[in-house]
């Protein structure tokens, strides 16, 4: 009995630290609606500045404290900067598109942290006065951790007072709730959401700097934090902190529990109670309903899409027809190279056409593409089926794959629903991870080569151009079919939709499994053209990286996600290919693109060049 | 005014600068492409990188190979097998290389081990640690230099055995690493001691272990005797929780890898004394070509070498070597060059058996302790790999029909 008691109390300290960075991403998120990927690289750099100050003010208790909050200071003084600078001037761009942004940001901070503190892991000190054990019930509980369950809670009574008994924290609560009513009553918006940044990257830093006795400062720490936050905001219920808390503990204790009778799980838990906790209570434990569609983004939805113009259409066919020439001119390294930057604009297409068309945010887009690839090498690899069988199957394991996910996530809307495509994801992914008799585990499924008539560059980049092409077409031709008008319907008002007899949700669940497929023929190629498939290709970075593309080209035009996914997919290799550094400089272009064009790509040349006709 | 002296040293210097163009193109250097995951896990790889860079400039330095000059385009794979795959052909299609070395994951080795064999080049797998490479998934092109999971865990698993302990438990990441690292050594071990038994496991998602809960669970189980394939931050939680919580008291633990000064330096004085590890005592191996080695590598970088400087530059020396046996940049023949090459490494003489095209580097096992503040092995032992490798008659068995 006493050692539930003591693994009870392991997994409260373990939630105290998780609900410190969770807490601070929930008051962003509430109040500015910027899903703000930077969160996890303020959490390491609130480990290293604390290192850093801890060993150069002494080894005293004073030093170690003061260099904790220091160093969470430090890093609310930078997440303040990033408002400032950055995100301040995408507040009228489109939906999430500040993501880009800070995803530019964990790029650039991951270089200068490896510039600064150098590649090994810093093992911080041990906390003066609470380094030992105590004992409790016969078994030895670390001091470390019972402080650690007490800073959780007074971190929580502290967040509470400020929120609901200062006039900050109502306006900041006003703001949360009806941000243009706040406006319209005279509150000074931009030095509000620069406190907000403020205290919730201070809060980051905090829970950073509170693992340097637990874990050493690594370069690994912004990408091991950034899911579980999310994770439990979105469980807790979005914007609500007594919400963090709970869900907080709930995982905390699950883990601490959970490793007793499944030792396998940790991959995979959390996402299992996300996934669990979104279709039976969609707004999260303490969430409220209500504020699901915020309205902003409800309004932000652009000019409805019409066909372009016949000067562009004409344009297109010239492209086309480029693209059919360019084995001529290019060799084999650029045809390798463009036939994936095709594979990854029918892979951004499909994304786009459930976020831009269908008004479903995916973060866990990297799924299909996974099932497509699975599928095709799964069927080489177990039915030693030929590469153009194996091809058809990527779409259909790709699309069947989204008509089963589909079916819970339609019942969802706004982040939650991407929340929960995103907990989907990643179980397919540990599934794949750990299935390893059928899928190979980690160690991929290899030897996946095209056929003979399609191995060489050329032959394969002429088989993606062609059936990429198609496949767009065939995404092009369902946004401006009935299809795509009852889709956007929906989007743009369901109420109306549904009055207007448009079942809304069957529309959402089909639109799931077109992208799904489509994104599943973009994997099947992919598969194909690299002879090898891993659990990566669904993780998550590879659907950080189709939103990347989407946003970054723009979400309000049919050619948005084209130009982005080349845009983004050229850059990312033509700068890997030449330098080791090409985190800092991927991570500042995509700054630069994002201050530059506001709107995305896309949407700047429309404003420009593409004005409607009058 | 052009005086005869003057004009004459002009002709012949001419003379000799158009004699001296052809004789350098034909001394064109030699290109040699290498990848790792220098952006994902620089803690690993950047020793990695200057051991090579150590090797390429001793050996540029003597005159390279073939009286050409080795020049190596190196490339960041993120830690990613697609990428990797992408820089693979960059490589190959656009900078011609000879050959291709490098890797540190194993799927990034696996992946590259395949293009080798799609491509027909040679490719040397430095550091993944998976098996299958060389053996359920080895193939013709692929040759690894450094000693597998499986004969790091026999090499345990020969020590663990003389323990008195019974009951033991494992922690290991939940990864393919960490699954093959359990198997091999309950299977060694079991075979050496069958009255062993296996009372507890724990499988922590890689790099996100909740140490607290872990060693708890651990405890609970109430074993003897444990075997750690935890690494990196992982492995300094666990045995910081570990310690407070007294879970090495009166327990032996064998870790795999626990002595590579790449894992466990980080942890300086709060290394765990007394634990059995494999690793790599550069502090006291005295041998002369580890000497010579050691004193370059010193002087070069100011630094002392990892285990991944070693093995970056085995690999450098092993393409020189390579090349020259084969007379030739042509993959076909430095392929066959590889097959049953033997050289000098710093850890002393290695071969690339014909059978397996595993390299037969072994690996230090000894007791952990700490000295001067840094963790050190003690009482250690140098592991030939090729005492330890399954027979070249068994590897052959495990490898796919050509």
């Amino acid at each position: 009995m006493s050692f539930y008691g003591v693994q009870f109390l392991t997994g409260l300290a373990s939630a105290s630290s998780l609900f410190l960075v969770a807490s601070g991403l929930s008051i962003i998120f509430g109040v500015s609606r910027v899903v703000n990927f930077a969160h996890g690289s303020f959490y390491m750099l609130g480990a290293y500045i604390a290192y850093s100050l801890t060993l150069r003010l002494g080894g005293g208790a004073l030093g170690f404290w003061a260099g904790i909050g220091l160093a969470a200071v430090a890093v609310g003084l930078i997440g303040a900067a990033m408002e400032m600078v950055l995100l301040r001037r995408l507040y009228r761009s489109p939906e999430l598109f500040q993501l880009v942004a800070t995803f530019g940001v964990v790029l650039v901070v991951q270089d200068l942290a490896l510039a600064v503190w150098g590649p090994d892991d810093l093992l911080g000190p041990r906390a003066p006065g609470l380094a030992g054990a105590i004992s409790i019930l016969g078994h030895r509980v670390p001091q470390y951790d019972l402080a650690l369950i007490v800073i959780g809670p007074a971190v929580l009574v502290i967040l509470w007072g400020l929120l609901n008994r200062t006039r900050w924290g109502i306006l900041v609560r006003a703001a949360t709730q009806d941000p243009e009513m706040a406006g319209a009553l005279g509150i000074n918006q931009k030095w509000l959401l620069t406190g907000v940044f403020f205290l919730g990257s201070l809060l980051a830093g905090l829970g950073g700097a509170l693992q340097l006795p637990r874990e050493p400062a690594n370069l690994l720490m912004d990408m091991g934090i950034i899911a579980e936050a999310f994770v439990v905001v979105v469980i807790g219920g979005m914007g609500s902190i007594g919400g963090a808390f709970l869900a907080a503990v709930v995982i905390g204790e699950l883990q601490a529990f959970g490793i007793l009778i499944f030792p396998e799980i940790t991959l995979v838990l959390l996402f299992l109670v996300m996934a669990v906790v979104l279709v039976v209570r969609p707004w999260g434990l303490l969430g409220r309903p209500e504020a699901l569609v915020p309205k902003a983004a409800a309004r932000d939805v652009g000019r409805p899409f019409r066909p372009v113009k016949a000067a562009w259409r004409r344009a297109g066919w010239g492209l086309l027809a480029l693209l059919v020439l360019l084995p001529l001119i290019a060799g084999d390294y650029a045809l390798q190279v463009a036939s994936e930057v095709l594979i990854f604009t029918l892979f951004a297409a499909s994304l786009h056409f459930l976020m831009g068309i269908g008004g479903m945010i995916s973060f866990g887009h990297a799924a299909y593409l996974g099932f497509g690839a699975y599928g095709a090498a799964l069927a080489v690899h177990h039915l030693g089926a030929p590469m153009e069988a194996a091809l058809i199957a990527a779409p259909l394991l790709g699309g069947l794959g989204a008509l089963v996910f589909g079916w819970f996530c339609v019942r969802l809307s706004g982040v939650y629903l991407a929340m929960l495509t995103l907990a989907f994801a990643q179980i397919a992914w540990s599934g794949v991870f750990q299935w390893t008799g059928f899928t190979g585990g980690d160690n991929g499924l290899i030897g996946i080569w095209p056929a003979p008539w399609a191995a060489g560059a050329a032959g394969y980049y002429y088989l993606t151009l062609a059936l990429a092409v198609a496949a767009l077409a065939g995404l092009r031709r369902a946004v401006f079919a009935p299809f795509g008008f009852a889709l956007r319907a929906g989007r743009d008002s369901r109420l109306r939709a549904e009055a207007l007899g448009i079942d809304v949700k069957r529309v959402q669940w089909l639109a799931f499994a077109l992208a799904g497929a489509a994104a599943g023929l973009a994997g099947g190629l992919y598969a194909f053209l690299k002879g090898s498939v891993f659990p990566t290709v669904m993780a998550i970075p590879v659907s950080v990286d189709g939103l990347v593309m989407v946003l970054l080209g723009g979400v309000h035009t049919v050619l948005g996600p084209l130009i982005g996914a080349v845009a983004f997919t050229g850059l990312k290799i033509g700068i890997a290919a030449e330098t080791h550094f090409w985190r800092i400089l991927l991570g500042g272009l995509i700054l630069a693109t994002v201050l530059a064009f506001p709107k995305g790509i896309a949407g700047f040349l429309k404003d420009r060049l593409m004005r409607p006709e009058r | 005014m052009i005086d005869r002296r003057t004009f004459v040293t002009a002709v012949a210097a001419m003379a000799a600068i158009a004699a001296a163009v052809p004789a350098r193109a034909a001394g064109e250097p030699i290109r040699i492409g290498e990848m790792n995951s220098y952006t994902r896990l620089p803690a690993f790889t950047l020793p990695y990188r200057s051991g090579w860079e150590l090797a390429l400039e001793e050996i540029n330095a003597a005159g390279g190979v073939l009286g050409r000059q080795i020049e190596v385009i190196s490339k960041d794979d993120g830690g990613e097998p697609g990428t990797a795959v992408t820089m693979a052909n960059d490589l190959l299609a656009r900078e011609k290389v000879s050959l291709i070395f490098g890797a540190l994951l194993s799927n990034v080795g696996l992946a590259l081990a395949d293009f080798a064999k799609q491509k027909q080049i040679p490719f040397i797998a430095a550091e993944p640690l998976t098996d299958t490479i060389a053996w359920s998934q080895g193939n013709a092109y692929t040759f690894r230099l450094r000693p597998g999971t499986y004969v790091q865990a026999a090499m345990l698993a020969e020590e663990a055995a003389k323990l008195p302990a019974r009951r033991w438990a494992v922690v290991a990441p939940n990864y393919e690493y960490g699954k093959s690292a359990v198997e091999a050594f309950k299977a060694l071990l079991s075979a050496r001691r069958p009255d062993v038994e296996w009372v507890g496991e724990q499988w922590p998602a890689l790099f996100k272990i909740d140490a607290g809960a872990t060693v708890q669970a651990l405890a609970r189980t109430n074993p003897e005797a444990i075997y750690n394939v935890t690494f990196g931050a992982d492995l300094i939680k666990f045995v910081r929780e570990g310690k407070l919580r007294g879970l090495f008291e009166g327990r032996t633990v064998a870790s795999i890898l626990g002595g590579e000064p790449d894992w466990i330096d980080p942890l300086k004085d709060e290394a765990p004394e007394g634990w059995i590890v494999t690793g790599y005592p550069w502090y006291a191996l005295e041998t002369p070509e580890h000497v010579t080695f050691r004193e370059a590598y010193r002087k070069r970088f100011n630094d002392y070498p990892r285990l991944g400087s070693v093995v970056g530059y085995a690999a450098m020396k092993t393409i020189a070597a390579a090349i020259a046996k084969a007379g030739s940049t042509e993959p076909k023949a430095i392929t066959a060059a590889l097959r049953g090459l033997t050289l000098e490494s710093p850890l002393g003489p290695i071969t690339y058996r014909a059978a397996d095209q595993q390299s037969t580097m072994g690996t230090f096992v000894g007791r952990l302790t700490v000295k001067d503040g840094m963790p050190r092995m003690v009482d250690w032992r140098y592991g030939d790999g090729a005492k330890y490798l399954p027979s070249e008659v068994e590897a052959a068995k495990m490898r796919p029909a050509e």
